[in-house]
């Protein structure tokens, strides 16, 4: 670290935290989405990562539509494709769950594979609609620059926006859970399957909607997730070990745990690879949460649920 | 002759399954494939013993590792540099700025050969390091994980990301470990050349053998009364608990004989194919074990053979021919062999068979009711 001045050190810091921010805000969206599903349900999905792809390349079907058909919507595109992205994908977790996933729920290892399965036949889709190669949306004007406080600091407006609108989902995500009737269905079915069908708890519906909710979630991830980088068919593959990572460190079911872990992950990540190369900070982090994990495997906040 | 019949090959229907399995690889392939497609048979049957430690750590243990690329990848990494070292004497590598030390190293500004390539040096301690440093991980591994109980899916997720750590590792230290195109251009073992048909057809005979033997030593601890803990264990692991058991020294072993099984596999694919790549550790050839695993079917040491070689030959065929449907096939092959088969192959054949015996026994005695009618005709019409 020798060269830097203090002033430097402090913009390199500054600017790398906003940069792991984009990180961290795509990490947590799929992160809320998969440990939704987890904490509930026991069940790993795989294909979450596609169905982030799914979100993302909506985003750029509807920016490509946008441009062809009505230029003068431009501005205004990217807001309704989040929305779109949300439900095109939750349809499509939805039919996942029906079709694929309640049969296993005794058996979770097998509903892994089963989800790798149902991965492949989505990247190889993207592949055959999409082209293999990657492509990206053309981002609204007022996405694009940045905001300088101070000479040495340069802070992109993308970031911004998607850290605000990740703020959004959160509180959006903590209503549902903690402020709604249904919220109250999902941690009664998470705390006691059997009771809570006793209680008449429709708990098969609750699984649907909970998969569904996390599978959108996981398509407005997508959409945040154009913003900083172009899409390919294995684009989802890359983060999906991330952010299973962030689950399994936050502590399955926690919200609280979730964020901060997503935090801590995508900031190590992103503030070291200034310093080394991109590789090392990857197998530096991983292999920190590895050991963390091996000395505390329940996670930074652990559910105090009896199982 | 009891012990070896029971133990070693698990009763009449293992012993047949075994001895047409031994005669499909060591004669009926030979003698049917060109040495081309023979090498190929070779190398996809190195998949098999990854596939073949599974059925133990998974079929019988319940513990899923998507992590098996992992010791496929140390077993092969340790052979690869045995053999690159050799390929890379000062004569070979005259034109490099410092020779006598792997084209990559020369490459990437390494002017000496790192301590741990210069271990490699002697063939004896690779073929140690190849059978003790995958275990020796997989002990670490096991026994973090599982002395603090950790299991199912955490311990599936965790196996992968140090497959991750893994292949990043050895992508990102291209120096050392030759970077993403991995360790190629190995030609020779102890002046042998191994790219020669000769040594083809010989390191394939080795390999049949050598996989024959871990599913006759897997058949043994299967059969054994650690099997049946194992099978308990992964039933109703509380209860083995209960009962006195340290359950996770089991599980450690195991682990670290899967572990074990797979180097070989590693080792014996690098002497075949002539590299080793990053490409052979990672997320996906993990789970690709893990699939021709559950094809072949995940209780059938026997079955997942037949599993990997099928998968692989269509693998090649379908890429070859529409490389776009077969990735909706495997996938969809995934999704059906869990909901639909979850015994894969052998499970088929098994259902399968036992109806063809069935039938066979029926067959039998309608021939013998129909026999003994007529006899007892003939001797009704002729009473002496």
């Amino acid at each position: 670290m020798d060269g830097y001045t203090y002033t430097e050190l402090g913009s390199i810091f500054a600017m790398q935290g906003f940069a792991g921010i984009s990180l961290f805000s795509v990490l947590l969206l799929m992160a809320l989405g998969l440990a939704i599903i987890f904490g509930q349900m026991g069940v790993i999905n795989m294909a979450h990562g596609e169905f982030m792809a799914v979100g993302a390349y909506t985003t750029y079907m509807l920016s490509t539509l946008t441009e062809t058909y009505a230029p003068d919507l431009m501005p205004y595109y990217f807001v309704f494709s989040i929305v779109v992205a949300f439900f095109i994908a939750a349809i499509l977790g939805y039919l996942a769950e029906f079709a694929l996933i309640r049969h296993l729920y005794k058996r979770p290892l097998d509903t892994l594979l089963a989800t790798w399965g149902l991965s492949l036949i989505m990247q190889q889709s993207f592949r055959s609609i999409f082209g293999a190669r990657e492509v990206s949306p053309t981002l609204p004007e007022w996405l694009l620059g940045s905001y300088q406080p101070i000479e040495t600091i340069d802070i992109p407006l993308n970031g911004m926006f998607v850290l605000a609108l990740t703020t959004v989902v959160t509180l959006g995500v903590y209503y549902l859970l903690f402020r709604s009737r249904w919220g109250l269905r999902v941690r009664a079915t998470t705390q006691n399957r059997i009771m809570s069908d006793a209680v008449g708890i429709n708990t098969q519906k609750v699984d649907r909607y909970t998969f569904a909710l996390g599978c959108g979630i996981a398509g407005i991830a997508g959409a945040a997730f154009t913003t900083i980088a172009s899409t390919g068919p294995t684009t989802g593959t890359l983060y999906i070990v991330d952010t299973f990572m962030v689950v399994v460190f936050g502590g399955a079911a926690s919200l609280l745990g979730t964020i901060l872990s997503a935090f801590t992950i995508a900031q190590a990540q992103s503030i070291l690879e200034f310093f080394i190369s991109g590789s090392m900070a990857k197998v530096y982090t991983l292999l920190a949460l590895v050991l963390i994990l091996m000395f505390k495997p329940e996670g930074l906040f652990a559910s105090k649920i009896r199982r | 002759m009891t012990f070896v019949y029971e133990k070693l090959m698990g009763g009449r229907s293992g012993l047949t399954g075994f001895i047409i399995l031994a005669v499909f690889l060591v004669v009926v392939l030979p003698l049917t494939l060109d040495s081309f497609r023979l090498n190929l048979v070779g190398k996809y049957l190195t998949y098999a013993f990854a596939a073949v430690s599974l059925v133990l750590l998974w079929g019988y243990g319940g513990i899923l590792s998507l992590g098996q690329g992992i010791f496929f990848g140390l077993g092969g990494y340790g052979m690869a540099m045995f053999l690159k070292l050799e390929a890379s004497s000062p004569e070979n590598t005259a034109i490099q700025s410092t020779p006598g030390i792997p084209d990559f190293m020369d490459w990437n500004q390494i002017t000496s050969l790192p301590w741990f390539w210069e271990l490699f040096n002697s063939l004896t301690f690779t073929i140690i390091a190849i059978l003790v440093l995958p275990a020796a991980f997989a002990y670490i591994i096991g026994a973090a994980m599982f002395k603090r109980r950790v299991g199912g899916v955490y311990f599936a997720i965790i196996t992968q990301v140090i497959a991750v750590i893994l292949t990043v590792l050895i992508v990102g230290q291209q120096g050392f470990t030759g970077g993403i195109n991995g360790i190629t251009d190995l030609r020779t073992m102890n002046g042998w050349d191994i790219t020669s048909d000769s040594a083809k057809y010989i390191f394939y005979f080795v390999n049949c053998a050598l996989l024959l033997m871990v599913i006759t030593a897997s058949r043994f601890i299967l059969t054994s009364k650690f099997g049946s803990l194992l099978l308990a264990i992964r039933d109703k692991e509380d209860r083995v608990r209960f009962s006195g058991y340290d359950v996770s020294n089991f599980k450690i072993f195991i682990f670290c004989f899967a572990a074990l099984v797979s180097a070989i596999g590693g080792a014996m694919f690098t002497l075949q194919v002539g590299f080793m790549s990053p490409s052979f550790v990672g997320i996906v050839p993990s789970i690709e074990m893990v699939i021709f695993a559950a094809v072949g079917g995940r209780m059938s040491l026997i079955g997942v053979v037949y599993g990997t070689l099928l998968i692989n030959f269509g693998k090649t065929i379908f890429s070859e021919s529409f490389p776009e449907l077969w990735l909706f096939l495997m996938g969809g092959l995934f999704i059906a062999v869990v909901m639909f088969f979850p015994n894969g192959l052998a499970g088929i054949w098994h259902d399968y068979s036992h109806h063809l015996t069935k039938r066979l026994i029926r067959c039998k005695d309608w021939i013998g009711n129909h026999l003994s009618n007529i006899t007892n005709r003939r001797a009704g019409e002729n009473p002496q």
